[in-house]
């Protein structure tokens, strides 16, 4: 199954890099690098990126885009609220505002470069949280109302959507991965962190959604979730197995600390493999989708747009399974750690008792 | 590069969001969905368990009553078995108690008939004595008259005694 995964993943990886390639090799040598051939493609990373506004089409030169809070914590002076139609003029140009402009790449910066300053705005991709967690809130506060009020009734509605998928990762992810007695008190990590990847995965694959799974800022959040909650979970075994692993020889571990460095760097690729396992997963699929539509503007001809449109159907779809799989994989890879961190080893045991043992 | 730099807002942001959806799913959904999950569990697993101790307690009886009813049948039998016993005992009784009083009856019988007959012949040797006494009389008187008369005589008693 993991070995099955990885391939795929792996092959979904190198799919969607060859494709990001191919369509910049036909869009610049073909339009050199002149201001046409490059906007051909430029939506693509334009769309997986973080944005001040949330902007969904542009139409002649009509610009449709909501305006979002552009939020500043200045050292030395606090919070400053702006809209982030306060940085840009009638003809969608970036403007000045008390100092501050958003540049070409999306950034907000200052024209005072020795100002301290922190950008917690409300982007596009924290708006699209918002969203998510809305309906993350709507439904499940919905549904464990219902158990509370029928804990022993039969599953209605919303009820026996979820119901499987949570008894499906109590039972196949948490207990078998954690072990029985250790699971209960990861599986609301679990749950949530399964749950959120999962709908922010399929709310990304709407048009004109944001990117949120797919951006590494999310990603490494939830990878520092796992690694915190791994740590502070970490028995006496799990340390012991790091810095001083039984089994070993112990020139491995004297002079030269070389296995007890090899494990605290496995400590820290852990996390590290979960963030861009899930940034690269879902940022490849919608690359891969954005490029087959953007095939339509590089050949600029319509007999491409049923090819695009097959083949974006059959991608939109693969990442609808894709989106399952990666919340599903990220959830499972976080339990994995959890039942590591938690395990109990009785090596120690068996030694002692083939010491004392008079044969 | 962009792509993979992360921005400190969406972190901060993200970490605050989910921090607060830890805390409210994990308060308001997960604890009372996984309690009902495993409230449901024990239900369906109690019930199970009952219905299965249910179905052993009437195997049970079941096995109990067929014993029962062995024993009732046993005992039918054995009752049935002592009944037919005792009226045949009762019935071997009763002809030997019915052949006694007969025998008893009819011996009875046999005593007072020998006493009857013992009876009546004593009478009839009283009479015959008398008779006898009476014929020895006449004669005694007749024979010292004539033969012919005597005979005559005793043909006439003994006429008398026939009719007697």
């Amino acid at each position: 199954m993991n070995n099955f995964l990885g391939r795929k993943i792996y092959n979904s990886l190198i799919f969607s890099i060859l494709l990001v390639l191919f369509s910049l090799l036909v869009a610049r040598p073909g339009y050199g690098a002149d201001e046409e051939g490059e906007n051909k493609t430029a939506f693509i990373m334009h769309h997986i990126q973080d944005a001040h506004e949330w902007h969904f089409a542009t139409i002649g030169h009509t610009h449709i885009s909501i305006p979002l809070p552009v939020i500043i914590f200045e050292s030395g002076y606090g919070l400053r609220f702006y809209m982030s139609s306060d940085f840009v003029d009638e003809h969608h140009e970036g403007i000045e505002k008390d100092g501050y402009y958003i540049n070409e790449h999306g950034h907000l910066m200052s024209k005072d470069e020795s100002l301290s300053f922190y950008d917690i705005s409300i982007t596009k991709n924290v708006a699209t949280l918002f969203i998510s967690v809305t309906l993350l809130f709507l439904i499940f506060l919905t549904m464990g109302k219902r158990y509370k009020q029928n804990p022993l009734g039969t599953p209605k509605g919303v009820q026996s959507v979820f119901e499987p998928i949570i008894i499906f990762i109590r039972d196949e992810i948490a207990r078998p991965n954690i072990g029985e007695g250790k699971y209960e008190k990861f599986m609301p990590y679990l749950l949530s962190v399964f749950f959120f990847i999962w709908f922010n995965n399929l709310l990304g694959l709407l048009p004109g959604a944001a990117n949120l799974t797919g951006n590494i800022s999310v990603t490494l959040t939830l990878a520092l979730f796992t690694f915190v909650i791994t740590t502070f979970a970490g028995t006496k075994d799990y340390w012991k197995h790091i810095f001083n692993t039984p089994g070993v020889p112990w020139w491995l571990k004297f002079p030269v600390p070389l296995m007890p460095l090899v494990e605290f760097i496995g400590i820290l690729t852990k996390p590290f493999s979960l963030m861009v396992r899930l940034f690269a997963n879902i940022t490849a699929g919608h690359i891969i989708i954005m490029s087959l539509i953007a095939l339509v503007f590089i050949f600029e001809s319509v007999y491409v747009g049923p090819i695009s449109i097959l083949f974006g159907l059959f991608m939109n779809m693969v990442e609808l399974l894709v989106a399952f799989i990666q919340a599903f994989v990220f959830t499972l890879l976080s339990a994995i750690y959890f039942g590591l961190a938690v395990e109990e080893h009785h090596h120690e045991e068996h030694k002692e008792k083939l010491e004392n043992s008079p044969a | 590069m962009d792509l993979i730099t992360p921005a400190f807002g969406l972190i901060f942001w993200q970490t605050l969001i989910f921090l607060v959806v830890l805390f409210i799913l994990g308060k308001f959904a997960w604890k009372p969905i996984l309690g009902a999950l495993k409230a449901r569990e024990a239900s369906i697993d109690e019930a199970l368990s009952l219905a299965e101790k249910a179905k052993e307690e009437m195997k049970q009886l079941k096995g109990d009553n067929e014993k029962l009813l062995a024993e009732a049948k046993q005992d039918r039998d054995k009752m049935l078995k002592d009944a037919a016993k005792l009226a045949e005992e009762m019935r071997d009784q009763a002809k030997n108690d019915a052949k006694l009083i007969g025998d008893k009856m009819v011996d009875e019988a046999r005593i007072s008939i020998e006493n009857e007959k013992n009876n009546a012949l004593g009478q009839i040797k009283d009479q015959v004595a008398e008779l006898s006494l009476q014929i020895t009389e006449k004669l005694l008187k007749k024979n010292l008259s004539e033969d012919k008369a005597q005979q005559g005589l005793i043909k006439d008693y003994m006429k008398d005694i026939k009719l007697n």
